[in-house]
């Protein structure tokens, strides 16, 4: 059962389901690009505040329309395709941008009641539904594996411009985002290991009110899904991939017009998206205490809260920090964040394994650290190693 | 760097021979880059054809001339007076400090001086010009290297200082007020105390660099270390500036060379700084910045009274001879070498501008670089285009 348990789909399948999937498809559809409009907005008035400046105030009441009318604005632009492009290739690649934060969106659950035994299941005109489009078996996997195909969007793209810079960025765009990629998959499998499941929504349920994720797993995955986020995502400080000052735009050099928009909405789009899915991980998701009223009103209130703390942080970053050379951040991915996500997650291995049999757990943990040291001592010597190769090569 | 034995030299040989024969089926080819004269980096039209390897630079050479204006041919069919307002144009960003030089100049062909109140007031004006300009480098700095705000607080205080400069010129960016002998006007009412508040503010502009760039991890591990220029190569390419005092020159016009202008009467310290590297030069700017705003109040305080202006002929006819005066601009040593025969305009001017100069160590500093530190070295080396071209 591909799609899952959501109890919509276990039931008979009648005009009402599909009434109920195709009103959630749409609501999914809309409020996503709804979102990515205002975060545009959000993000251009945001940094325009921290640099001294005012930032879109014209198109609308406090500029919010200014998405909109760049939108027009860019669909009436002349679509150029350069000669020497490889020209299915470079039509095919903003899509392959795009698709993958629609299809990301569609698991991640923005509300519903997480109670004891309860897992975010609402009725809706008689039927009982979540309120996430799809809940497969194998949620989170999902999320990977589309962040792995918008790697794609961004090197075609590059490499089918037919042209330097955009090569330029392609190339860097395949390293940093398959390395971080690792990154990001081993701090995912510390929340699958404490929540014991891979289901968004058993995700979530497992984080009922207070018992979130980040402090489960120890605030250390969870640092390390925020950067290795960031640069997925291609936003500064790791947005070597279009580094305007180097490579002029990188991937998207060539593009204008709609497939220009394409690129510019994906890339906000991925941003919301990958908010949603950190908040979905670590932070418990629409869980929270509901004050007043119903309580099915209170869990998108929490998430979209939580959601726009990350919005904000990912601005912050922008407005506050310099880039990272190529080299440099594939020194920090590979030296610092893979062997940080892999110790930690042994050392959640192993406490886990210690409660099950147990044993005494400050046992266990200090014969892990001690582990843990001795690789961090091999590992350290290698670099130092090859650092000695470096000098070498450097003095001959 | 640590000392290398023989043997390791030869195990390392052997490996990258045995290397080489795994490798032998893969040739790599090179690739050649036109950064420019389009591109966001070169802020103008600057044009740096790099050879690549890969993101590693090969060769780079700098193609210059996209901007070329003319100057040296254009001031020969103009009248003296007539210079300046052309001479502004050459390092916009510090136009008062263009003038100066080739005023002095006439000045030394005519045997005049300026009373001391038009000396003070020009080298007021001279440092302001300096603040104006170095406040976008430190800005740019950030811009270049991905940090976007420094810049928007940069364009926000020197804004400070322009009011300022307009307030005594009427000119924010080309203020033309230079005369030979001395200046056209006299400071309008209360621009002193005005001017001390802006200086305040530009040091707390300077402050606030300090904690957004200085400080930045990113930042340091971005420009220390990248694009060392030793000083005695430095000296060999004629750097001259604060790009020769980042690389532990200790060589400043303002002190060795005076020439009819103020620095010499008050107290202050040249910056220099060992390590030849991006951030040095960028460091040695920021701090020369904000001595530049303690000269500017030191001088104010002890402005002397008095006219502005000699007493110079209606019609100014430069007497026949040759004069070379320079001095210490905002983005180096900038001279002009006048040759006069007599007439009303000079017959022949050499305008030694610093930017040239400092951009032509572009291809021995940018060797083995990556691509990204092409730009940090660029933005760090500092040049603003119309100083390169003229």
């Amino acid at each position: 059962m591909i799609l899952g348990a959501d109890p919509l789909l276990t039931g008979p399948i009648d005009l009402t389901a599909v009434a109920i999937v195709a009103f959630k498809t749409l609501l999914v559809f809309v409020f996503l690009l709804v979102a990515t409009m205002l975060m545009i907005w959000f993000e251009r008035k945001v940094h325009g505040d921290m640099t001294n400046r005012i930032g879109p105030n014209q198109a609308g009441p406090f500029g919010v329309l200014q998405s909109v009318a760049d939108g027009i604005k860019v669909f009436f632009k002349e679509d150029l395709i350069p000669d020497r492009s490889d020209r299915f290739v470079f039509k095919l690649a903003p899509y392959l941008s795009v698709v993958p934060a629609f299809v990301t969106f569609a698991v991640v659950p923005i509300g519903g009641v997480f109670g004891d035994g309860e897992r975010g299941v609402v009725s809706m005109f008689g039927r009982d539904t979540r309120l996430q489009l799809a809940d497969p078996p194998i949620g989170i996997l999902l999320v990977l594996a589309m962040s792995s195909i918008a790697v794609y969007g961004v090197m075609l793209a590059g490499w089918s411009s037919g042209s330097k810079y955009p090569l330029l960025g392609s190339v860097r765009a395949s390293a940093q985002m398959v390395s971080y990629e690792a990154a990001l998959g081993l701090s995912v499998v510390a929340v699958v290991l404490v929540s014991g499941t891979l289901t968004t929504s058993g995700i979530v349920a497992s984080q009922h009110v207070w018992n979130w994720n980040i402090w489960a797993t120890g605030a250390v995955p969870f640092i390390i899904f925020v950067i290795a986020a960031t640069a997925e995502l291609n936003r500064p400080p790791f947005d070597l991939v279009e580094a305007e000052q180097e490579l002029v735009g990188g991937f998207h050099t060539e593009y204008s017009s709609v497939r220009f928009a394409l690129f510019y909405l994906a890339e906000f789009m991925n941003t919301v998206t990958m908010s949603a899915i950190i908040v979905t991980l670590f932070l418990g998701g629409p869980n929270g205490p509901a004050l007043i009223g119903p309580d099915w009103v209170w869990g998108p209130i929490w998430f979209f809260a939580k959601l726009l703390v990350f919005l904000f942080m990912f601005v912050w970053f922008r407005a506050t920090l310099p880039r990272f050379r190529y080299d440099q951040l594939m020194d920090l991915g590979w030296k610092a964040l893979i062997p940080l996500a892999l110790g930690w997650l042994l050392l959640l291995v192993a406490v886990r394994v210690a409660d099950d049999e147990d044993w005494n757990v400050f046992v266990v943990m200090a014969a892990a650290l001690a582990v843990m040291a001795a690789a961090y001592g091999l590992l350290v010597l290698a670099f130092r190693a090859a650092r000695r190769v470096h000098e070498v090569e450097a003095a001959i | 760097m640590t000392a290398v034995t023989d043997s390791q030299k030869l195990a390392y040989i052997a490996g990258q021979a045995a290397d080489a024969r795994v490798n032998v089926e893969i040739e790599t080819e090179g690739m050649t880059l036109n950064m420019g004269p389009q591109h966001p980096a070169t802020h103008g039209t600057l044009r740096i054809v790099a050879k690549l390897d890969g993101e590693q630079v090969v060769s780079c050479d700098p193609v210059m001339g996209y901007m070329h204006r003319g100057y040296e041919k254009l001031v020969e069919v103009r009248t003296y007076p007539q210079v300046t307002t052309l001479v502004n144009r050459i390092d916009w960003l510090g136009s008062f400090a263009n003038e100066v030089p080739f005023i002095l100049a006439a000045e030394k062909l005519m045997e005049i001086e300026a009373p001391p109140r038009a000396q003070w007031i020009r080298t007021v004006l001279f440092e302001l010009s300096r603040i104006a300009n170095i406040t976008l480098f430190l800005g740019d700095m950030g811009v270049q290297i991905g940090a976007l705000t420094p810049v928007f607080y940069a364009f926000r205080d020197r804004e400070f200082v322009l009011n300022q400069i307009e307030a005594v010129t009427g000119g924010r960016f080309h203020p033309n007020f230079d005369r030979i002998g001395g200046l056209r006007d006299d400071l309008p009412k209360g621009w002193i105390a005005d001017t001390k508040a802006a200086m305040d503010k530009v040091r707390d502009f300077c402050d606030e660099l300090e904690t957004l760039l200085s400080g930045n991890e990113i930042f340091t591990a971005r420009t220390r270390g990248v694009g060392i220029i030793p000083g005695d190569v430095g000296l060999s390419y004629g750097l001259s500036g604060a790009n020769i005092r980042a690389s532990g020159v200790d060589w400043d016009l303002r002190r060795d060379q005076p020439v009819g202008l103020a620095w010499n009467e008050v107290d202050w310290k040249v910056w220099t700084h060992p390590d030849g590297d991006s951030f040095a030069r960028y460091w040695v700017r920021l701090q020369e910045t904000r001595e530049a705003a303690d000269i500017v109040d030191k001088l104010l305080d002890g402005l002397p009274a008095g006219p502005v202006m000699a007493k110079v002929p209606r019609i100014i006819k430069v007497p026949a001879g040759e004069a070379w005066v320079s001095t210490e601009n905002p983005l180096g040593e900038m001279g002009y070498y006048v040759v006069s025969k007599g007439d009303l305009g000079p017959f022949r001017v050499k305008i030694k501008s610093p930017s040239f100069n400092n951009i032509s160590i572009i291809p021995w500093v940018m060797r083995g670089v990556y691509v990204p530190d092409v730009i940090t070295i660029l933005a760090s080396l500092y040049f603003i285009l119309g100083d390169i071209d003229r």
